[in-house]
């Protein structure tokens, strides 16, 4: 089961509180996440990524294991302790700073 | 007896201001959509429990919503369980799927080469006036889209590109179609505004369209002040009984038309400044007009820090400042393209709303105002509904 943590307006926009459990077909990439996370909250979908191109938002940022994965290739295997649950899949809105 | 809804769009989410038809005593629902920009939201005219809004975020995208209760409750279309199921049984989620049709193609840029169109949000949604599941969306860039089940998915009416829009060009606010107007005596003419784009024309329901700005003249925002295409247009209005008379704020210039854009003339008359953003019509006078008077366009608020309502019952030409009960002192507000409307009681509703965060309501044609909030987000859209 992966666990994936969304930020709050994301969070709002699917109608869950705190983290989703997802059972994510292996093998487990960054693409493989978003398209479950999709599939299970069809609201989700152009929000994470764009609709026609799926490229990663710009302000939408991808943490797996204190690590920043979002200029990772989305095909790229995520860690071992997130394929475990050990820890979760972080999907973060970026700071908007000023 | 007659019952008021004022939908508001934020820069922080939507509110839902009624009240009875004495439009005295008014409650607050909201904030909808808590965070996000909400450029607008209206209601069906057919169906008026039936609301479209778009929300917005700079960093999770355009979001379409829609409430089949006049607001209550609100769903991305078609996300109920029975709608999902795609192809493969893979859900569908469209209803924020806007696509430009075919070759994406370029307009102009600020460095005068070519860019590729990007969808970025919609501006504003403008319900059928004969069908609820029917309405149009204007788009930044700027196109048109339109859906036929409710919002559960939307097509471009990619006609508009042709016209002439390998010229277009942002302005710094972006390039939006802000303006739909339906005609109600004829549903296949559309008129629309596109800022810094122009306005344009279609009589074939949206196939092909046609520039509608003879008259129209930008001596220092275009090389050419008569070109065809690239006028900073902030908005048209029309009274529905006499569809062929548009009135438009301009960047500069309030301008009318007698024959459904075919040729403007300026109407700015006795006007302490003539630009602006919104224009609307008094829906009991069709002669009646109200603009708000914005000092200049590199200042983005009220002369002399007053906060005035014009109206003119000429059509343009001769008009008059209405100031009871709005700040006539130290108000540095701006009043947004969207952010006017009227209501169709006997004695005709005036609305608009203000950067500021107050939403003001005259219910007697303009004669006297009243702040039914004083403290919201920025205003971005105001939207009325007369409930029977």
């Amino acid at each position: 089961m992966i666990r994936v943590v969304l930020p709050f307006h994301l969070r709002n926009l699917a109608r869950v509180d705190g983290e989703v459990e997802l059972e994510v077909p292996a093998p487990v990439t960054i693409c493989a996440v978003v398209d479950t996370l999709e599939k299970n909250f069809p609201a989700l979908r152009g929000t994470i990524r764009d609709h026609g191109t799926l490229k990663r938002r710009a302000f939408v940022r991808f943490f797996a294991c204190k690590e920043d994965w979002s200029l990772e290739s989305p095909d790229k295997l995520l860690p071992a302790e997130i394929l475990s649950g050990a820890e979760p899949f972080l999907i973060v809105g970026a700071m908007a700073g000023g | 007896m007659s019952k008021i809804r004022v939908l508001v769009g934020t820069k922080k989410g939507a509110f839902i201001l009624t009240a009875d038809g004495k439009r005295k005593d008014w409650q607050v629902s909201g904030p909808h959509f808590a965070g996000w920009e909400i450029y607008h939201l209206k209601g069906s005219p057919v169906d008026p429990n039936r609301l479209y809004a778009s929300q917005t975020s700079g960093w999770f995208g355009h979001i379409i919503q829609r409430s089949d209760d006049g607001g209550k409750t609100w769903n991305t279309p078609g996300s109920s369980p029975e709608e999902l199921k795609g192809e493969g049984g893979f859900p569908k989620g469209e209803s924020n799927k806007f696509v430009y049709e075919g070759e994406v193609g370029k307009h102009l840029w600020y460095d005068g080469t070519q860019h590729p169109w990007e969808f970025k949000r919609i501006w504003h949604i403008e319900p059928s006036l004969s069908d609820p599941d029917t309405a149009y969306a204007g788009a930044e860039d700027a196109a048109l889209f339109k859906t036929t089940d409710g919002g559960r998915t939307w097509k471009e009416l990619s006609g508009l590109r042709n016209a002439k829009s390998h010229l277009w060009q942002p302005g710094a606010g972006g390039m939006g179609v802000h303006t739909i107007l339906i005609d109600p005596k004829n549903a296949n003419r559309i008129f629309i505004a596109i800022s810094a784009g122009g306005c344009f024309r279609t009589d074939d329901g949206g196939k092909t369209w046609k520039p509608i700005t003879k008259g129209l003249k930008s001596l220092y925002e275009l090389p050419d002040p008569d070109a065809e295409v690239g006028h900073c247009v902030h908005r048209i209005a029309l009274h529905p009984s006499k569809p062929d008379v548009l009135f438009m704020q301009k960047h500069w210039d309030v301008m009318r038309s007698d024959n459904a854009g075919d040729k403007w003339n300026e109407v700015s008359g006795n006007l302490p400044t003539d630009f602006g953003f919104p224009i609307d019509v008094n829906f009991n006078e069709p002669e009646t007009v109200y603009v708000v008077p914005i000092t200049s366009d590199s200042l983005h608020y009220p002369p002399d820090g007053k906060l005035r309502v014009y109206r003119s019952k000429t059509g343009g030409g001769e008009w008059e400042a209405l100031t009871k009960g709005l700040p006539q002192k130290d108000c540095y507000v701006n009043v947004l393209r969207d952010a006017m409307a009227v209501d169709s009681l006997d004695q005709c509703g005036i609305y608009f709303g203000t950067t500021g965060g107050q939403v003001y309501c005259s219910p007697d044609g303009g004669d006297t105002w009243n702040a039914i909030v004083q403290n919201l987000p920025a205003v971005y859209s105001v939207e009325v509904q007369t409930l029977k």
